[in-house]
């Protein structure tokens, strides 16, 4: 009886997962395939194969560390700014006892713009003579031209975009949430502060793994706000961008898959670690 | 299958009398449906060629003023219904239409019959084998009059590949209310400048992108060196002149004069700051003169031109070429129609309908001399001296790549210490010439 139940489960899954192999695993499949060879579409050469020659190569450039530390650092400013305000703003929409749905929608405005404008729309707001940032702080600064102030910009245009996504997961959970809970501690005389520590933010904490893990692994592939701000130039390169002038520009297709493998198991190792650290939110078995 | 009944049946009266068709007749239907949709579809795909000339498709860069589709129109009439032009606008970007034009090419898109090519991807373009040879009866014609630099952008490994369109290089443009006679040399220049004071600055290209690597190049050139030998496959960056541009470049970068958002400044931003009348001096493309008259027609009364000024006393400036050579793609299903196309496209008649109306400047030399020409490039005498002793950028394959490298290293210029970074550039290019690790 099982067994036949089984086999019913594996056969409705099958065309999800027959999409899957041929829209996710050929492609990475491909990828990892290529990397293993010295393959550049301007010469006519057939591709020869180089074993882990790509890898050594990317590996031994400071191009790529300096790219890694810099992705690195991008998603872990961003994402933590993206928590405590994301976090904020869901207790915010939680409470809000009228308009509800006009505060939801207003907040999602940032989520919904397609990135590319929106990074444009800030290169142009913090650009000295056409911008506005400048004459609102009041400084006189080319901000996208020294690399500190350029992650400032790129850092900030991420946070400004993705908050709301970040809120509406925290909202999500938030509501899960009985009311009941809330309500018997309070009556047990837990206070405000206590209420949040002890029961709001364990009862949500499955939602905020998910929500770090999404938008950890979201902000790591960060490419379109980089390349529309400064183009990688003054060290914000990204190892997107890297992929891509690697594989985009100079169609060096063995080398730019072997970054993009990089990439992926960078990705892999980055949800591993969510999934080892915080327990499994995402694989629990619900019975 | 219940959901499906009404809808079904709604369509086909006949199964009205029974109110309710049985759920295998449904399908049934639902199939015939499908291949029905099916036949049309693929019907559509095999529709019979469109009457009338062949469509031949002319991939280039967005010009505004409209003067590359009136040469299309123009060579559509006087082929006599033999083809039509059609254009396909790539973006302004000379990286963003490169990137676009090889994504097609590699995958072998038979869209493309001509291409307006950049000078500096002939190399690249035809060792990947994506572009024709030049046919030899068509030599002549694309060669004869025009200027040895632009037919030499369109050579590669002795064999011509495409036909030189438009051409163009940077002229030195200062304010002549605040500058009586315009510097010689860079060194004079930056003096000048730095006593002007704050309306003193020079604008010039020191973002990360190809336009620094044009300011290398022409620098080193100026200053007597190459970056690769005469075959292109060995590093050259001789010490002197190599030494003498970096430092030059550093100088004008660490100078009170420069633009403090030097290191993001493009063509473009450099016009525009230009404009606003703060600038004495602009290194920069003839572009500048129709949008100065246009948009500040008081900093265009007072707005001179000049050679590029020299490395040092005694020599001449030599800045690199740029422009667009017109070539046949391989993947083209009409070559002969499309290099037919291309050599009327390149010809005299449409190389002034582009001086005239966009302001591309001509590769026929003889154009230099046409009066209509002449009023809307004033400046005509000097850019043809600046184009007879214009350089080649380096004529590689893997010019992308050694592109790269060195705006990479030198980028940004305030930073540059000429000795360390002499070694650097040399290993930086040396590596992109094997395609070798990141850049």
């Amino acid at each position: 009886m099982k067994r036949t139940r089984d086999l019913k489960g594996w056969l409705l899954c099958g065309p999800a997962l027959a999409a899957m192999a041929l829209v996710t695993a050929y492609p990475i499949l491909y990828a990892v395939q290529l990397s293993l060879y010295r393959y550049d579409l301007r010469f006519g050469a057939p591709p020869e194969l180089v074993g882990l020659g790509n890898y050594f190569s990317v590996l031994s450039s400071e191009i790529w560390w300096q790219a890694l530390g810099n992705t690195l650092l991008i998603t872990i400013v961003s994402v933590f700014f993206e928590l405590l305000l994301g976090f904020a703003l869901a207790l915010l929409m939680h409470k809000a006892v009228f308009r509800r749905r006009t505060v939801r929608s207003a907040l999602l405005v940032p989520y919904a713009s397609n990135t590319v404008v929106a990074a444009l729309a800030w290169k142009f707001a913090f650009d000295p003579t056409t911008g506005f940032v400048n004459r609102l702080l009041g400084t006189d600064l080319a901000w996208l031209n020294e690399r500190w102030s350029a992650f400032l910009v790129i850092i900030f245009s991420e946070i400004w975009k993705t908050t709301p996504f970040m809120a509406l997961l925290l909202l999500a959970g938030l509501s899960l949430i009985p009311d009941e809970v809330i309500k018997a501690a309070r009556i047990d005389g837990a206070s405000a502060v206590q209420r949040f520590r002890l029961i709001i933010l364990p009862l949500v904490k499955p939602s905020i793994v998910v929500a770090l893990l999404f938008r950890s692994l979201d902000a790591f592939r960060i490419f379109d706000a980089v390349y529309v701000l400064t183009r990688g130039a003054h060290g914000t390169e990204s190892v997107s961008v890297v992929g891509y002038n690697t594989l985009i520009a100079r169609l060096n297709l063995g080398l730019g898959s072997a970054v993009s493998v990089l990439v992926f198991l960078c990705a892999l190792a980055i949800a591993l670690l969510f999934i080892k650290s915080f327990g499994v939110p995402l694989l629990r078995v619900e019975r | 299958m219940d959901v499906f009944h009404p809808s079904v049946g709604r369509f086909y009266p006949a199964d009205e009398r029974s109110g309710r068709i049985s759920a295998r007749r449904s399908v049934a239907l639902l199939r015939r449906l499908f291949f029905l949709a099916l036949g049309l579809s693929a019907w559509s795909c095999h529709s019979p060629e469109p009457v009338g000339p062949t469509h031949v498709t002319w991939y280039v860069f967005d010009e505004p003023s409209g003067a590359f589709r009136e040469a299309a129109r123009r060579c559509t009439e006087q082929s006599g219904d033999r083809y039509r032009i059609d254009i396909v606008s790539l973006p302004t970007d000379a990286d963003q239409q490169r990137e676009q034009l090889t994504r097609r090419l590699a995958a072998g898109d038979e869209s493309i019959d001509i291409i307006g090519m950049d000078v500096i991807w002939t190399a690249e373009f035809a060792e990947a084998g994506w572009i024709r040879e030049w046919p030899m009866r068509l030599t002549r014609r694309a060669s004869a009059g025009r200027f040895p630099i632009a037919v030499q952008t369109a050579t590669y490994k002795n064999a011509l590949w495409a036909t030189p369109f438009t051409t163009n290089a940077q002229l030195l443009w200062y304010r002549t209310d605040r500058v009586p006679k315009p510097p010689e040399t860079w060194d004079e220049m930056i003096d000048m400048a730095e006593k002007l004071g704050a309306n003193g600055r020079i604008q010039a290209q020191g973002e990360r992108y190809e336009g620094l690597t044009v300011f290398f190049v022409s620098l080193l050139a100026s200053a007597g060196g190459s970056i690769l030998d005469g075959d292109g496959t060995q590093v050259s960056l001789a010490p002197e002149p190599t030494r003498k541009a970096l430092t030059i470049m550093k100088r004008l970068a660490t100078s009170p004069a420069a633009d403090p958002g030097l290191s993001t400044s493009r063509e473009d931003h450099a016009r525009l700051a230009f404009e606003t009348g703060h600038s004495s001096f602009m290194l920069n493309y003839s572009f500048v003169w129709p949008s100065a008259l246009k948009n500040a027609p008081e900093v265009a009364a007072n707005m001179g031109w000049a050679r590029w000024p020299a490395a040092a006393p005694g020599l001449r400036s030599r800045v690199a070429v740029g422009g667009i050579d017109l070539a046949v793609s391989t993947y083209s299903r009409y070559p002969e129609l499309a290099f037919h196309a291309a050599d009327c496209l390149a010809d005299k008649a449409n190389q002034r309908i582009a001086a005239e109306r966009g302001g591309l400047p001509p590769t026929l030399y003889a154009l230099y001399d046409d009066p209509a020409v002449r009023r809307r490039l004033p400046f005509a005498d000097v850019l043809r001296a600046t184009l007879n002793d214009a350089v080649e950028r380096p004529r590689t394959p893997l010019y992308a790549d050694v592109s790269l490298a060195i705006s990479r290293t030198l980028h940004p210029m305030r930073d540059i210490d000429p000795d360390r970074d002499a070694a650097r550039l040399r290993k930086a290019v040396q590596r992109a010439l094997r395609s070798e690790g990141l850049l």
